[in-house]
Order: C-alpha cells, then structure tokens, then sequence
C-alpha cells in the first residue's frame, strides 16, 4: 500500500501540471468554479469554450487520456487517469459538453463499429469537434429501460435494408447542440421485452428528427425530447447484432457507471468554508456542536468516495473490469449534495432565499444545487435502482418478482402515467 | 501509487481468517458471556505462539519488526472473527506506548515476555462515566507510589502489568504498574460485551516506574490514541462485513409470503446501505492504514475519519442484523447480539463518536493550506 507517486507517476504529474499552467487559470481559492468567472453563460458560448478547450487538449496529447492513441486518445492507465483529475481539479477548465461521447458513446464504437466508422467518428469525437449524445430513455421507458417503444422497422427485405425508427425520446441531455446520438428502439415487439431491441448510432441532422428543450426544476434546459418521424437510418449504423441492443445498452451503462464522477454543487470544502465564515448565535457556526459533527459526516462519506474509487483504479489496473460496486458514488454523493445545499441555506438563514450571487455567500452556489440535486439521484439510475444494483449484483439477493416475466412484450401491463392505456 | 495489501499481507489475512475461525469466533466468545473467564487464555498463548502480539515490535525486542499494515490486516480479522483475547488491548495501546516511551531497559524487560504471552498489559486511563480529560483524571503518583481508581480497565482483572495515566506534573504520567503487587485491589465488572472483559482497579500506594517523560502522559495518549483508532477502525470494519455477511444469508435463506425476504425493497435497500456504510468504512481505513504505515502527516485526521466510518458502519450493521433477523434476532442462541455487544465496546473504548467527531473536526481546522 502506497499512496504516494512512483517515479514514473511523479513525472506524469509534473508534465500534467505544466501542461494545464500554460493553458489554464489556477483557482483562485479551491471553491472557485468554471461556472462562477463565466461572464457569458450562454448555451453557445458554453458549448463554444468547451469545443475550442478539447481542441487545444487534443492538439498537445491531452484529450480522452483513456482511449487508444490511434483514435486521438493518450492511452494512460488507470493510475494517470487518476493523477490527471487531481491536477486538473485545481484549475479553471470548460467542462460538461464532450463527457457523454467520450464517456459512453466512443468505448461503445470501439467495441461495435467497423474500423472504417472508427476511423471516421472517433478522432473528431476526440477533438471536440464533433458532439455525441445518449438517447436512450423513453416517458414510459427510464429504470425499465427495455420497457422502450420507439419502433425500429426494416425497409424492405434485404439483409442490409435501412431502418426506420418512429417514436419519442426524451430527457436526452445536450440533444440540441449534438452531432450524432446512439440510440436503441424495438425492432420486434412479440418477443421478450429484452430480447427485441436493436442498437444504432444517427446522424442528428437526419430529417425526421425534431428536437425540443424541456425546462428543469433549475430553471434551464439541460435535456430534450427527442421524436423520431419515420427517421431512415442504414443498417451499417446499427451497433450489434439485430435483436441484441439490450446487451450493447448494458455494455454503454457499465461505461456510464465508471465514467461518473461525484455530483457537482457544493461539496464539502464549501460547506466547510461556509461554516467557518457565517455566523451562528454571534460566534462562527463551525463552532457549533450539531454542525461539527454534521461537518464530520460528510468529510467520512467524501473521503470515503474518494478512497473507494482510489481502491477501484487498484483493481483496474490488476486487470479486473469495472463492476456494480461503482454504483456507490453516485448514490451516495448526490444525496450529499443535496443535504449540503440544504444544510448550507439553513446556515445562511433568512438570507438563504435570495440567489443573487452578489448579495448570498457561496456565489448562490447553494441555492442552485438545491433546485439542481434532485435530479442528480434520477439521471443514470435513481437511488433506488441503484440500491437494487449493489443488493442484487454485490450481494447476491434473490431479485424480486416481475409482472413481466415469460411475456412477450406487446402482452405487459402498462400504467397510464404516460397518458398511455396499454400496447 | 498502489491501494492495496501486498500479496504477503493477503496471505496473512487468509492465515489468519481461517486460524480464526477454527479456534475462535461465536463458540470461544460465547464461553465468555456464559462467565468463563479464562476461556481466552489458551488463544492468547497461542496468537503469541503465531507472533501476532509481536507484529509491529523490532526484532531486538523479540518481535517480527512489522509495519503498521499487519497490524491493520490482523486487526481486521479479529473483527470479523470475533476475536475475545485481550490482544486488542495489548497491541493496539500498550505494546505501542511502551515502544513510543518506555527507557530502553523498561523494553527490554517487557517486551520479550509481552510478546511471547508469558506476560500481558493493559492501559488503564478512565476514572468513571465520562470521557477521560485532565480535569476529571484524579489518580496520583507520589514518590512512585500510585493512588486513585480506574474504570472501566478493559482486561483489567487479568492482565499482568498495566500503564496507569495519573495526574502528576500538569501533563500528566504514565506509570507501569505490576497489577499482582501490593496495594493493588481489582474487580471483574459486568460489562455489555463479556467476551472483551472490563474491571475496576484500585490503587493505594501500588509500586510503579514511570514510562516517558513526567508531565508528557496525555500528549502521549493522544498520540497512542490516533495510532489505536486505524486498528479498532479495522476491527470494527472487519465486524461491519461480518455482521453485513449474516445478515445477507438470512435474508437469502428466510422466506415470508412466500419468497426470501431478501427480494423484499425494504430489507434489500437496508442491506444495500449497511454495504454502502461498511464500504466507505473500508475504503477510509485503507488510507489510515497507510498513513500509519508512513507516520505520515494526515495521521491525525486520516485516523479520526477512519474511527468515525467504522465506528457508524459497525453500529448499522450490528442493529440491523438483528432487525433482519425478526424475533430471531432478539434471542440469545443466535449470533446476532454477539456483533451488537462488540459493535458497542468498540464504538466507545478509546473515546465515543462524540470525541472522535471533534479530533476530526478540529485536524480539517488546522490542516495545512496545501490539503484542502
Ligand atoms: C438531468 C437528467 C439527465 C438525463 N439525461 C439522460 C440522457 O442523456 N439520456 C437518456 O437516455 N436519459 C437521460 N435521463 C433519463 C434518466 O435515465 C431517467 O430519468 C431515469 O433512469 C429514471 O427513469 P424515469 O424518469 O422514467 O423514472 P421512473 O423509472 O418512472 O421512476 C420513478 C420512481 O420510481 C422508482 N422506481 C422505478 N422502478 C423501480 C423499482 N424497480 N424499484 C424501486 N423503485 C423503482 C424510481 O426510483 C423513481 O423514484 C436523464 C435524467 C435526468 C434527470
């Protein structure tokens, strides 16, 4: 056991922190966010910086430190990976654009795609260049993600006939500034719910496709909907064999799992540095027991994340592939976020209802993680799909029994939430 | 960087775990809680025999010369394994404090006996139901002469020797005192969890020589105390798996309404958080167990954080063991309360979650700049 750098490690280390003092602003005090020295939060203008800041990445070595070199990645193993988010995370850097394509949708073409399709998607996904999105979930179709609808239809009987997907898609993230998406649609419906899908990567600029932003708690649109009009796709995007998308659908949430860091918002540093500066009954609020010891929990559950993915990096560079187990970080760290943001207005009291980042302390960063936070333990499976995740795939307990089971999918029972009735 | 044991340090775990389970476990602690006090006595001779009291004790002193890191390994067998010998005690607080103090000829003297088990010692520091603090620690040492009363001693009624904390010289003192000697009076007290047993000392005029520097007794304690928390931590998150363990294959094996209660959401999602809790525990005392190793910096607060984690981890899963356990749980055949007794003289032996909690607090208050 050895937490400190091996020679090679340290000089990894050194070349990261070089390369991000030429081309980054450190933080001026560790809180500090992107965010928060953004003059213009446009969506365009995010997407712009984000672009031209993978593309300087990309131009010196820096991008997609994971992948393979010959797809425009660095090849760094597990360990460096590690090393580069402790550097980077003391700068400024553009970042919440190009994650889903690096993260989800390149392995997903590294593993599936022809090499031609490699070859032509992946460098520029690597660059920036080009944006990718997951659509994935349906309105009736999100933890019993199988449960999916959009029809997948062959044009014809040739073994290469287009397809043709129709349905609607929603809560894709960053629909509207992506090139291409992966997605996954029913191409049988007579058979088991698991057993009919089929997987594709689109152009989103094929016509047929209509994109429109839904609003969020937050008060921005993060994710879409996504309809699909009698959209023609070739059979050569299809990603896996016909009728085994579900296979390839888990293979790209395995990825999601791993390439998910903690949920962003205040963490504990803020709420400790909160604490240290606001005032409770007249003395500093850290002085008070009850928030000592709340102080206490979340600094346990923040180191406790950090240590377990330090422990995870262990296993993956001894060969092991990634399991369930990584299903902690999320579950655990956003209800965190979302306590802190709660706990952090308590601190602030009256004051905590103002979000003028100049009038509240935190840059308002609180207020926003409050109405942010929810979410954060819905998107990528909610807290209670994950704890279903770790009691059945960790622990090994029986799961429960399914209403669907040994049917075909157009004979499962259906709510009407949806404004649906039944296939 | 590398978060894991060395091949070496598994192969003592695995040496141990099974070494554990043979001799040890429920049936040995059960023979304690039924009033036998001398039931640890032959797997205390022989963990010595496997060199286990002399892990971390330099060669010259008859021990293996160890790092922190088997200490770490062993202590989290000893957890799992339910291990009632007053090994704890001995290793984790005594043995330490004498090689961080004692004079070169008090080690010599003690340390080869300790380790081989003809000998064995305990740390006597609390004087009541409070947390031990120099206001409330009365015990005096005049001319060597030690009196007061201490308790709770854990092992106090068996051990050999034990270091007394008096209240001499503003700082404090440590004292070695010879517990079989004159003017030494003490009781087996009932405690919650027998199989670590607690005793009430009394000292008139006892003989003792003092270990380290007079007046440095509770800076020294403090210092014991942080390196003691990574090796409770350990055991308590080496009981958490334990306790996590059963109450999984009861939950597999048990069925109501016509399947295991195990696919119900609400023992599932209970077992998935005590999984979660036991997790984040390990994951803490990994890191604790490496600044342990370096004597690095971040001791202080990488232990207080390990303490912390296990501490809560072995509460959750103690008492929701026997939650999953139905009116199972509740009974005494059942291992069930083993766990909770243990998960509760860990949780308070070197200072409650309410002392603990604060030491963590106050190490993020003083950390260099740098760390944050
Ligand atoms: C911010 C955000 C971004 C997103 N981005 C994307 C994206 O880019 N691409 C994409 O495809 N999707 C995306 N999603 C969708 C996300 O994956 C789904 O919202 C999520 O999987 C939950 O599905 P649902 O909304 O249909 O809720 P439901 O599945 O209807 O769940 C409703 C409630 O029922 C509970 N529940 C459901 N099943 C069970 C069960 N078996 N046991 C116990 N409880 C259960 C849930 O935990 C939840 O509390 C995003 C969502 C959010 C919030």
């Amino acid at each position: 056991m050895d937490f400190s750098d091996t020679t090679e490690e340290a000089a990894f280390r050194m070349e990261a922190r070089a390369w991000l003092d030429a081309n980054a602003t450190p933080k001026a005090h560790p809180n500090q966010t992107w965010a928060s020295v953004l003059e213009d939060k446009t969506r365009d203008n995010i997407v712009r910086l984000c672009k031209e800041f993978q593309s300087r990445r990309h131009a010196d070595g820096w991008a997609c430190l994971h992948w393979p070199k010959e797809y425009g990645g660095r090849g760094c193993t597990a360990i460096e990976r590690v090393i580069y988010g402790q550097e980077e995370s003391r700068y400024i850097v553009p970042r919440g654009v190009v994650e889903i394509g690096q993260g989800m949708a390149g392995p997903i073409l590294m593993k599936y795609a022809t090499a031609d399709q490699k070859a032509r998607y992946l460098p520029p996904m690597a660059t920036g260049e080009e944006i990718w999105c997951q659509i994935f979930s349906e309105a009736s179709a999100g933890s019993d993600l199988a449960g999916l609808r959009m029809a997948a239809t062959k044009d014809g009987d040739a073994d290469d006939a287009d397809w043709i997907l129709d349905g609607e898609k929603i809560w894709t993230s960053g629909a509207h500034y992506s090139d291409f998406g992966i997605t996954i649609a029913r191409s049988d419906g007579a058979v088991a719910k698991h057993k009919g899908l089929t997987f594709f990567f689109i152009d989103m600029k094929s016509p047929g496709i209509s994109i429109a932003p839904i609003r969020q708690i937050s008060g921005s649109s993060h994710f879409n909907s996504v309809r699909f009009d009698n959209v023609r796709v070739p059979d050569a995007q299809r990603l896996g064999a016909v009728g085994e998308g579900w296979k390839v659908a888990l293979a790209t949430l395995m990825n999601e799992r791993v390439s998910v860091g903690e949920a962003p918002g205040p963490d504990f540093e803020q709420i400790f540095a909160l604490a240290q500066t606001v005032e409770l009954n007249d003395r500093p609020a850290i002085e008070n027991q009850m928030v000592r010891s709340k102080l206490a929990h979340w600094y346990c559950e923040t180191a406790g994340l950090k240590n377990t993915r330090m422990r995870s990096v262990s296993a993956l560079s001894r060969g092991e592939t990634p399991g369930p187990e990584n299903s902690i970080t999320k579950l655990v760290s956003a209800t965190k976020a979302q306590d802190i943001a709660r706990f952090g207005a308590d601190l602030m009291d009256q004051c905590a209802v103002i979000t003028d980042p100049d009038l509240v302390l935190g840059d308002g960063r609180f207020q926003q993680s409050y109405m942010q936070s929810p979410a954060m333990r819905i998107a990528g499976g909610t807290d209670e799909i994950l704890r279903n995740i770790i009691a059945e795939h960790v622990l090994k307990l029986p799961s429960e029994p399914r209403a669907d089971k040994g049917l075909a999918f157009s004979e499962i029972p259906t709510g009407n939430v949806a404004g649906e009735t039944g296939p | 960087m590398n978060f894991d044991f060395s091949p070496e340090q598994e192969l003592l775990r695995d040496q141990a775990r099974s070494f554990l389970a043979a001799n040890c476990g429920a049936p040995l602690a059960r023979k304690l809680l039924d009033g036998n006090v001398a039931a640890g006595d032959d797997l205390y001779r022989q963990m010595a025999e496997l060199g286990w009291i002399g892990t971390g004790v330099p060669e010259e002193y008859g021990g293996f010369g160890a790092g922190g890191l088997e200490l770490c390994v062993l202590a989290e067998e000893l957890g799992r394994g339910l291990a009632p010998a007053p090994i704890a005690t001995a290793t984790y607080l005594a043995i330490p404090l004498l090689l961080l103090a004692g004079s070169e000829a008090q080690k010599r003297k003690y340390l080869t006996p300790l380790v081989g088990g003809e000998l064995t010692v305990t740390i006597a520091v609390n004087e009541g139901p409070r947390n031990a603090t120099p206001r409330n620690v009365a015990t005096m040492a005049e001319n060597n002469l030690i009196t007061g009363v201490k308790y709770p001693v854990a092992d106090g009624a068996r051990a050999d020797l034990a270091l007394v904390l008096c209240a001499d010289q503003g700082g404090g003192s440590f004292y070695l005192v010879a517990l079989n000697e004159p003017g030494v009076v003490r009781e087996d007290i009932p405690a919650q969890d027998p199989s670590r047993p607690q005793a009430k000392v009394s000292f008139d005029g006892a003989q003792g020589k003092a270990v380290g520097k007079p007046g440095e007794g509770w800076a020294l304690l403090a210092k014991i105390y942080d390196h003691a928390a990574v090796l409770y931590a350990f055991e308590q998150m080496g009981g958490a798996h334990a306790a996590l363990d059963q109450a999984c294959d009861y939950a597999r094996a048990r069925f109501a309404f016509g399947r295991a209660i195990g696919s119900y959401q609400g023992v599932k999602h209970k077992l998935a958080d005590m999984y979660v809790a036991a997790t984040l525990a390990k994951s803490n005392c990994y890191y604790a167990a490496w600044a342990l190793s370096t004597d690095a910096a971040e001791l202080p607060l990488a232990a207080a954080t390990a303490r912390v984690s296990a501490t809560k981890a072995f509460d959750m899963c103690a008492s929701e063991n026997i939650q999953i356990h139905g009116g199972m749980g509740c009974t005494w055949e059942v291992d069930c309360h083993l766990y909770y007794r243990r998960a509760r003289s860990l949780a308070v032996n070197i200072g409650s979650n309410l002392v603990w909690e604060e030491k963590l607090v106050r190490a993020l208050e003083t950390r260099p700049e740098e760390a944050a």
